[in-house]
Parts: C-alpha cells; sequence; structure tokens
C-alpha cells in the first residue's frame, strides 16, 4: 500500500507569540516542531504500513527548514520525503493545498493522511482541499481507523459523540488526536533518516508560477491580545473563600 | 454580479443550532450595511418547516434544499448540494459555524469554488466597503485581521459562541424558496452515529464550563466537577493533562491541540494554565481558578482566585450556587 502523508511545520505549541517590528509574527528565536496532528498522521501511516506493507512518503511544502520536520518523519520511519520549495511571501491554504496536490497527482497512492488542522493556523483547510483537486473522499477527525485492502472504515468525532463511516480508496483522513501515541525516533532511526531520499521540488519542476497559486486570502494586519487584568485572590480559608466567590460572581461580575 | 449575504444553517437533531442564529444576527448587520438582502441555506430531509421562522433572525429569504440523502450530514452530499447552489445564485459571502459540520463543509465547498475561505472568525466588520474578518491564530496566542479581495463568495467560519444573538422579530417570516437538491455520489456511507447520552451542553458552546486538570488526581474525581457543572447547567472540561493521563477522553481537551472555548464563566479546578492550556479558553468572559499553589500560573488570567484544595472548594462552590440559584 502506498500512503503519503501531509505535513506541515509549525510553531512550538509552548511558543510565546509575539510581533516584530514590522507588525508581522516574530519568527526570530522560535522552536520548530512537526505539528502534532500530523504527527499522528505519520504514526498512524506507519502503523497501516507494518500491517499491510508498503511505503510512507512524506510531503511538504515551504522553506529549507521544513526539511527538518520532514527528516524527523523519516526518522520515525517513513520511506522518502518530498519538499516542494515555495518560498513566497503571502500565502493561503488554498496556495498550499494547489501545490500539494499538484505534485501529488505526480505520484502513486492509495492513502493519504494529513493532520486535521495545523496549531498555528488552526484553520484546517489543506487535506480538504487537496481531496477536492484530486477528486478523492476526505474523512476527517479520525479518531480510529481499520484499513482494508480497497477501503477504509473511520471514526471521526462530530460533536457530542462519533461517527463511523466508510470509503473507498484511494482517500484522504485527517488525524485527530487520540488516534494513536505517536513513536519516538530512535537512535538508528535518526540515523538512517539521514540517508533516506529527500526530493526537492520547485514550482517550475511541476510546471507551475507564482500567479497560478496566489492566495485568495490577504492577512492585513496582526495584533496580540488585550492582556487580562489582573484578577483577585479571595483569601480566607477555602470554605469562606468559596462562599465569597459565588457572592462576587453574582453582585460583582453579574455573571448567573 | 454577485449579491446577497449567505449563511447555512446547521441542524443537529433535527433542530437549528444556536451558531446559525449567531451568524444571522452578524450577517443581518453586514447586509444592511451593503444593502444587500441575507438568505439562509438549509439542506436536508423534512426541514421545510423550520425555514419560515428563520425570519425573525433576520433571513429574508431561506433556500431549503430537501433531498432524501440529506437526511444525515455526509461531506459529498452536502458540499454537491450546497456547491451547486452557490454556482447558481452567486452570493458576495457565505458563513458558516466553525463546527464539526461547518467546518468540513466550508472547505469543501470552497475549494470546488476555487474561493478563499477564512476560518474560525470572531468578528467582522465592514471597512471601506471591504469586508474584514478578525481570526486568532496560535489558538489565540495572537489575532489577525484577513480579507477576500477579489475571489467570490467570500467564506467564513465563525467560532460559535461569540457572536452576540440579535433579540428575534416575532412572527417575521422569511420567504421560503424551495430549490431542487442533487446530493450526488455520495462516497462516505455512514455505517453508524455513536452519540454520548448526555444533558449538558457542548463544551464549544456552552455558557459555563467546569474544568480539571491533574490537581484532579485521577477519572473517578471528576464527579465532583460534575456535580458542580449539572447545578449551573455548564460543560466540563480538561486540560491536556488529564486527557494525556488517559482520565478523561480527548473530546474534553481545552486547549492548543483540543478545543478553543469562550463561555461566560470559565472555572478551572487543580490546572495549573500552561500556555497552551490559555490559548484555549483565553478569551473566556470571566475565569474562576481554584488551586492550592498560590504561585500557579492560571491565577496570572484568572478574575477570581481561590487558593486552596478543590476537594474542599468544589463541594462548597457546588453547594453554594444551588442555594444563590434557588434563591432566584
Amino acid at each position: 500500500m502506498k500512503i503519503l502523508v501531509c505535513m506541515k511545520q509549525t510553531f512550538d505549541t509552548e511558543a510565546k507569540i509575539g510581533l516584530d517590528s514590522s507588525g508581522k509574527i516574530n519568527r526570530q528565536g522560535v522552536s520548530l516542531i512537526l505539528n502534532p496532528y500530523d504527527e499522528f498522521a505519520v504514526e498512524e501511516a506507519l502503523r497501516i504500513k507494518e500491517k499491510h506493507g508498503g511505503e510512507v512518503t512524506v510531503i511538504s511544502a515551504g522553506n529549507p527548514e521544513v526539511q527538518d520536520a520532514l527528516r524527523q518523519a523519516l526518522a520515525m520511519g517513513a520511506d522518502k520525503a518530498v519538499l516542494i520549495s515555495s518560498e513566497m511571501e503571502e500565502i493561503d491554504e488554498y496556495t498550499t493545498a494547489t501545490i500539494l496536490a499538484k505534485a501529488i497527482s505526480g505520484m502513486e497512492y492509495d492513502l493519504i493522511w494529513g493532520g486535521f488542522r495545523a496549531v498555528d493556523d488552526g484553520s484546517a483547510q489543506v487535506a480538504g482541499r487537496i481531496a477536492e483537486i484530486l477528486g478523492i473522499p476526505v474523512v476527517k477527525m479520525v479518531n480510529q481507523v481499520e484499513v482494508g485492502e480497497n477501503k477504509a472504515v473511520a471514526t471521526c468525532e462530530i460533536e457530542g459523540g462519533n461517527e463511523v463511516i466508510e470509503v473507498s480508496l484511494p482517500a484522504m483522513l485527517t488525524a485527530q488526536k487520540g488516534l494513536n501515541e505517536p513513536r519516538y525516533p530512535s537512535m538508528k532511526g535518526i540515523m538512517q533518516a539521514k540517508k533516506k531520499p529527500m526530493e526537492k521540488k520547485s514550482l517550475a519542476d511541476l510546471g507551475m508560477d507564482v500567479a497560478q497559486v496566489a492566495p485568495k486570502v490577504k492577512a492585513l494586519s496582526f495584533f496580540m491580545p488585550s492582556p487580562r487584568a489582573a484578577g483577585k485572590i479571595i483569601e480566607g480559608e477555602v470554605p469562606e473563600a468559596a462562599t465569597a466567590l459565588v457572592k462576587a460572581l453574582r453582585e460583582e461580575a453579574k455573571i448567573l | 454580479m454577485a449579491k446577497g449575504i449567505w449563511v447555512f444553517v446547521e441542524l443537529r437533531d433535527g433542530k437549528i443550532k444556536k451558531v446559525t442564529y449567531e451568524l444571522l444576527s452578524a450577517a443581518r448587520k453586514v447586509a444592511d450595511q451593503l444593502g444587500e438582502e441575507l438568505c439562509a441555506v438549509l439542506p436536508g430531509k423534512g426541514v421545510a418547516e423550520l425555514a419560515p421562522a428563520l425570519g425573525e433572525y433576520g433571513a429574508d429569504k431561506v433556500y431549503v434544499a430537501e433531498n432524501e440523502a440529506l437526511e444525515n450530514y455526509t461531506t459529498d452530499g452536502y458540499t454537491n448540494v450546497v456547491a451547486a447552489l452557490v454556482k447558481e445564485y452567486q452570493p458576495i459571502a457565505f458563513l458558516m459555524g466553525y463546527t464539526a459540520r461547518g467546518r468540513d463543509l466550508a472547505v469543501q465547498v470552497a475549494q470546488r469554488l476555487e474561493t478563499g475561505l477564512m476560518t474560525d472568525c470572531i468578528n467582522v466588520e465592514l471597512e471601506n466597503g471591504q469586508l474584514i474578518f478578525t481570526r486568532p491564530i496560535y489558538a489565540g496566542k495572537a489575532f489577525t485581521k484577513v480579507a477576500c479581495p477579489e475571489a467570490r463568495p467570500i467564506m467564513a467560519t465563525f467560532r460559535p459562541n461569540v457572536l452576540p444573538v440579535g433579540a428575534p422579530q416575532t412572527g417575521k417570516t422569511a420567504e421560503v424558496i424551495n430549490v431542487s437538491a442533487s446530493p450526488g455520489d455520495i462516497r462516505q456511507i455512514i455505517k453508524d452515529i455513536v452519540r454520548q447520552v448526555s444533558t449538558r451542553p457542548e463544551l464549544t458552546e456552552a455558557d459555563v464550563i467546569v474544568s480539571g486538570g491533574r490537581g484532579m488526581k485521577g477519572p473517578e474525581n471528576y464527579v465532583i466537577l460534575e456535580a458542580l457543572a449539572d447545578v449551573v447547567g455548564a460543560a466540563v472540561g480538561a486540560s491536556r493533562a488529564a486527557v494525556d493521563a488517559g482520565w478523561v477522553p480527548q473530546s474534553m481537551q481545552v486547549g492548543q491541540t483540543g478545543k478553543t472555548v469562550s463561555p461566560v464563566l470559565y472555572i478551572a479546578c487543580g490546572i495549573s494554565g500552561a500556555i497552551q492550556h490559555l490559548a484555549g479558553m483565553g478569551s473566556s468572559k470571566c475565569i474562576v481558578a481554584v488551586n492550592k499553589d498560590p504561585e500557579a500560573n492560571i491565577f496570572k488570567v484568572a478574575d477570581y482566585g481561590i487558593v486552596g484544595d478543590l476537594f474542599q472548594a468544589v463541594p462548597i462552590l457546588t453547594e453554594e450556587f444551588k442555594k444563590l440559584l434557588a434563591s432566584s
């Protein structure tokens, strides 16, 4: 089974976010990680390969530093990586999906995975858009899956419950937290990853130009949330404090 | 020439979800400013009777797309029907809720129409004739203002529980337009739908959330949070620590790798306040923290804090809320 995993490199979830002098998100000194949801996707792809045999290819679009995230997936056990370099200043989900879908359309695949969203922009769009472009069915927020010869049966999260959905392959599935516990790359895996193929392609290699993938959505400005005013600690022993708190919520905060 | 502002009507168990009213209220203002009509889109089976009353929340027209195959939501069925409607009528903008359904449908429709989609928005305003949307990034650690200058329709999903619902204009009805619906080939076959039986509201829609973290010490202790939650009509949430320990399911997690919530009142019990948790609940209107560590980060964002044992404090809070609510 040939499995592809679409990945994104993101800021560490522990990262503090600030703006630089031009008013954009400051990227200086922020540690970068493989998007946690994509890590679940990579892990699941590896488990399916271990069960059914086959090959796992990880793919991402971005600048050269994205190689670190791809190498991490290779160290976990993926077989090869593809990096589409698209050093564009302004992109949106349409841009990324159009580029990745073009690259994928020239590859063989039975199943494609992606994280259900990225922890940076949280927009949960690229995987769904790729499926639409490729004309394959998509099932999102998968927290359990059984993959057979020609089909996948996926359990996915909906509000207040779960839904079990069957799709024929090839299909796109997106990983929700809870799907699995991703493995840590072993020392051997890390060493092997250095020798695994990392194919690099430009937009021109894909027969595309910047104008074709120009973003539909434009970011106009960025700003930080206004800091919350310092709250107050209700002093005293717990029973008195708890009683005083309920009173304050009603009389001061005017809620309840 | 694009015309009209559209809102997707989301149903759950045959009832209109609150986020739909939130969207209609916000879209009504925009439609008035632009001098456009506000239309609701209602796909489903046996849903036509819900349509006229959408007028009370501002809809001028409701496009009802009835079909057997639309009884349950499927990605393909709804995408095929909704995208075809958009192609035919060409609205200027199309808004949906940032819910499991809305988030799914909006992406597929946006790509089919090759347009832009702004997700998880918390505000929309008109500036020099352009719709400007505000959305959180990094789970609310920062915000960005975005626009879709050329592609149409402008698509956006909105976080539930943020936009205020306007007072309904009782008796005002919307014009109902029945349209033909062709769900086409639906490739997602629903095998089962498993609903958790709960009388509590959904996390993302709850006005009050009672949340527990590492300080809960184990899954068995969540009963005290549930007791408090049931007195105030709250949802129960959890921090990543509690989910990763396997005490409660992932669906309860609040934070950057869980749900982002904005209730009126958020009661954090035994939650230290890691940055990734604060990102998920920082937009709550009032935050209460109970933690025995006076240095806990959560106290930096809490409006009210109690330094002490949550196992002592929570049952007292439950009793006090019960008394208070009984007296009012």
